[in-house]
């Protein structure tokens, strides 16, 4: 299979428009790649050509935006960092799971955006801030390496059958790599206020270190570590 | 019909870097503030910004605002406006000390300050040798910061109207901007949000050109519904090509590479940048980069079977500082090039990139426009900041880490007098006039209602071509004539697109469609300026404009050191002065000089 000849690819896509449908559908199309078309997110642009009404989101085509994240054959990807010659046919395509699908792929992400919001996302420092930059060591940067790279793409909490079973009640590994992104600044001055946010039977420890989470994230990140530590300094604490 | 109306002190269009920046101005000022955005925020194109960000902080090699100054007028071929430009290099070190504050995650040295690299046209002493001027958090400097003000917005409580889409600029008799129409995108419903003051951050329009760096979003909203409003588009002929996109699929390769030590070389492994500028070499500024390597791809010297890139060489550096600075890169590269750097050189080819026109403002961010006798007068209530405004800070030519310097600064300098206009004036909200929604709707019906129109996406394929074939890197007298009609009939053509999808929920393809009406506002602009434009300068270089003692290198000071505006309305052209006065006695005028490496 070379992806430098033309050739035809077959679609399996969820498509429901809550406008004119009664129930969701599964649509098979096949669609002509050209010689240049190599992503997933390359043939969802062609096939759009072909169809104007499937409903995706897309922005960037590079991996840094985060939007066109979906289930692709049973596993949450993005479509523009996927080839589309390495996916058996028909390519199934599902929205992220466990969210409300507002349009074919196009899920509602405000249960998602609002456990990312309840960590408290951002620096936390009550000192007066001084005239030049907060001086931090190289190692003590290297702390945040693998957390603050998260593009909240959702393919991790979506993923995970916690999250799943308790998307208003459980953070998600998402947010919960976002937490710890900000306890591991040695900037920031709400570690004890941001684990006293987590101590609870869900918001944290609802996490079963199922680790579908670290398997689909598409930057490489693995929230469940983060998850351990952040349970590791809830440990130390009590002690 | 009624329309819902949203009344708000201030509407900000955009929440990308810019737009962020100027949210959290006007937001913790205890403002009303909506801001509009057609993507979740941190999915704005500032996230694809790698190489960092420009501030003479002096943390590895010593630096000043002078230096940083000279480099930007001479980057900007002494195009910008320099009261600006000195506004803004001032400015550098205290936004970007903020940033820190905020929280972003900068790289670091031993001493515990921020990490700097050195870029491109970024020297020390006025041109000597290379500084390291560049602010990084390793090579997704974009990432970090727009994140890093995302969450300084969720905690100042800014309000964000997510997924909708602006429409139009809502103008009264007087020309003072009132606000904006703007669609929901989940509903397909229209809306119109009523303001005090209207700042747009919407962005370039990098998808006019076929083959771009730029995200599917970047169509130019802003720069469209100003211009569809009355209001010019400055210098609008001056596009970037950044050197360095990935072969083939056009993704971004930064700067920052070079700036590590990456090096360019054509077919036969030399090192071709020694031969156009022999003192900055490959971190000479982007625009002369950009034409060395098209000159050596054209004179047969290209690389791969078709001779049709160079190569990007870092297999030169070690490992370790692959995997330490430039880890996305490796990634994008393995992703898009099929190349793992360290192994072997990246195929590259100048691919579009920056809109160094748009909305004329001046340094405070407020929009100018010709009136009367005036070349330069506010109008009311309307503010733009970062790539949709021309401050104009680029001039012909931006040089790199520049534009995340242009979106703090000004993001924050539009909000600030958003602030202090309101103050000054606590004026009411003007009157909406009746027809304020008009334009919008008869837009959104003509797409319902047309039949036997061609589809968005061979309108916009042709818009693209024609961009690519007769704008582009060199331009052409002929090419450029024939392209001011052939780009005039693309945009008859677009009047009649067709879309098939007629749904209210998530249509996007109406999006498409509403975006390529703004996408032909900027390539109509860019065409017509750029035919007129009878000189080299910067990126807008033409084979007739022709290397004579007056006119070095085709710059024609005499006849064109002056900003372009176009006008919409029967494609009309005007001009202005540039500002060749700094703001301040701190410093004085960069004198005029030939533009050399």
């Amino acid at each position: 299979m070379s992806a430098n000849t033309k050739r035809t690819v077959q679609f399996k896509i969820y498509r429901y428009d809550p406008d004119k449908d009664n129930a969701p559908y599964m649509q098979d199309i096949t669609v002509e790649l050209e010689q240049s078309d190599k992503k997933l997110l390359d043939a969802l642009v062609r096939l759009k050509v072909k169809d104007d009404s499937l409903a995706f989101r897309r922005s960037c085509r590079e991996g840094v935006c985060g939007s066109d994240a979906m289930n692709v054959n049973g596993k949450n990807r993005l479509a523009c960092l996927t080839d589309v010659d390495e996916l058996p046919q028909p390519i199934v395509l599902r929205p992220l799971p466990g969210l409300p699908v507002v349009r074919d792929l196009i899920v509602d992400m405000t249960q998602f955006f609002k456990q990312y919001h309840s960590i408290k996302p951002y620096l936390i420092n009550n000192d007066p801030p001084p005239e030049r930059e907060r001086l931090q060591s190289p190692e003590e940067r290297e702390e945040l390496n693998g957390l603050y790279e998260c593009i909240l793409c959702a393919c991790c909490s979506t993923s995970c059958p916690s999250f799943w079973w308790n998307p208003d009640k459980f953070v998600g590994p998402a947010g919960l790599l976002a937490a710890y992104r900000f306890i591991a600044d040695t900037r920031d001055q709400a570690t004890n206020e941001r684990l006293d946010n987590l101590e609870d039977p869900y918001r944290l420890f609802r996490c079963h270190t199922i680790m579908n989470c670290v398997d689909v994230c598409p930057k490489g990140l693995n929230p469940t570590k983060a998850i351990g530590k952040i349970k590791e300094m809830m440990v130390r604490r009590a002690v | 019909m009624t329309i819902p109306v949203h009344k708000y002190d201030v509407v900000i269009v955009g929440a990308g870097g810019a737009g962020l920046r100027a949210a959290l101005q006007v937001s913790e000022a205890g403002l009303k503030t909506a801001v509009l955005s057609k993507v979740f925020p941190t999915r704005s194109h500032t996230v694809a910004a790698q190489g960092g960000v420009a501030a003479s902080l002096g943390n590895v090699t010593e630096d000043n605002w002078h230096w940083h100054m000279y480099d930007t007028v001479k980057g900007s071929d002494w195009l910008g406006d320099q009261d600006a430009i000195e506004f803004m290099v001032k400015k550098a070190n205290e936004v970007v000390v903020e940033l820190e504050h905020f929280g972003m995650p900068f790289d670091r040295l031993d001493s515990g300050k921020i990490y700097q690299r050195p870029f491109g046209g970024h020297s020390q002493n006025y041109g000597e040798k290379p500084v390291n001027r560049s602010c990084a958090a390793a090579d997704r400097t974009g990432h970090a910061m727009l994140h890093a003000m995302y969450q300084r917005n969720v905690k100042a409580n800014t309000q964000f109207f997510v997924e909708w889409m602006a429409l139009d600029l809502i103008r009264d008799e007087d020309g003072d901007v009132l606000g904006v129409t703007a669609m929901e995108m989940e509903t397909g419903e229209v809306h119109i949000f009523h303001a005090k003051a209207t700042i747009f951050a919407t962005g370039g329009a990098g998808r006019i050109y076929y083959s771009s760096t730029n995200a599917f979003i970047n169509t130019g909203d802003g720069v469209g519904m100003a211009a569809r409003a009355g209001i010019p588009l400055e210098d609008m002929e001056f596009w970037q090509f950044h050197p360095t996109g990935v072969a083939g699929a056009g993704v971004l390769i930064t700067e920052g590479v070079r700036g590590e030590g990456g090096i360019l070389r054509n077919a036969s492994g030399e090192r071709f940048m020694e031969r156009y500028a022999p003192n900055l070499k490959d971190l000479a500024s982007r625009d002369v980069v950009s034409r060395s390597m098209v000159t050596e791809i054209n004179e047969g010297r290209g690389c791969g079977p078709d001779k049709d890139h160079v190569l990007l060489d870092i297999t030169h550096l070690s490992p370790e500082t692959i995997m330490k600075r430039l880890p996305g890169i490796r990634e994008i590269s393995i992703q898009f090039a099929g190349v793992d750097p360290i192994k072997a050189p990246i195929p590259v080819v100048p691919t579009c990139h920056y809109q160094m026109g748009g909305i004329p403002t001046n340094y405070k961010g407020q929009v100018i426009v010709p009136k009367g006798d005036e070349k330069s007068v506010p109008v009311g209530g309307f503010y733009a900041a970062g790539e949709c405004a021309c401050a104009s800070v680029h001039g012909a030519n931006r040089l790199g880490t520049n534009s995340l310097l242009d979106l703090l600064v000004f993001g924050k300098s539009s909000g600030e007098s958003v602030v202090e206009d309101l103050k000054g004036n606590p004026r009411a909200h003007k009157p909406l006039p009746a027809n304020a929604a008009d334009v919008s709707l008869a837009r959104i019906a003509r797409l319902d209602n047309q039949k036997n129109g061609e589809s968005v996406h061979e309108v916009r394929l042709a818009m693209q071509r024609t961009m690519q074939k007769h704008a582009g890197v060199f331009r052409f007298n002929d090419l450029l004539k024939a392209g001011v009609e052939e780009i005039k009939k693309v945009a008859e053509r677009a009047k009649t697109t067709e879309i098939k999808d007629k749904s209210k929920v998530w249509n996007t393809a109406r999006t498409e469609a509403l975006e390529l009406d703004n996408l032909i506002e900027v390539a109509k602009a860019t065409m017509i300026s750029a035919e007129a434009r009878k000189e080299s300068r910067g990126a807008h270089v033409r084979d007739d404009a022709l290397d004579t003692a007056e006119t070095p290198a085709g710059r024609d000071d005499k006849n064109w050191l002056k900003h372009t505006l176009w006008y919409s309305e029967g494609n009309r052209l005007d001009y202005k002065p540039v500002n060749l006065q700094p703001m301040s006695a701190d410093v004085e005028s960069i004198a005029l000089a030939k533009r050399t490496y």
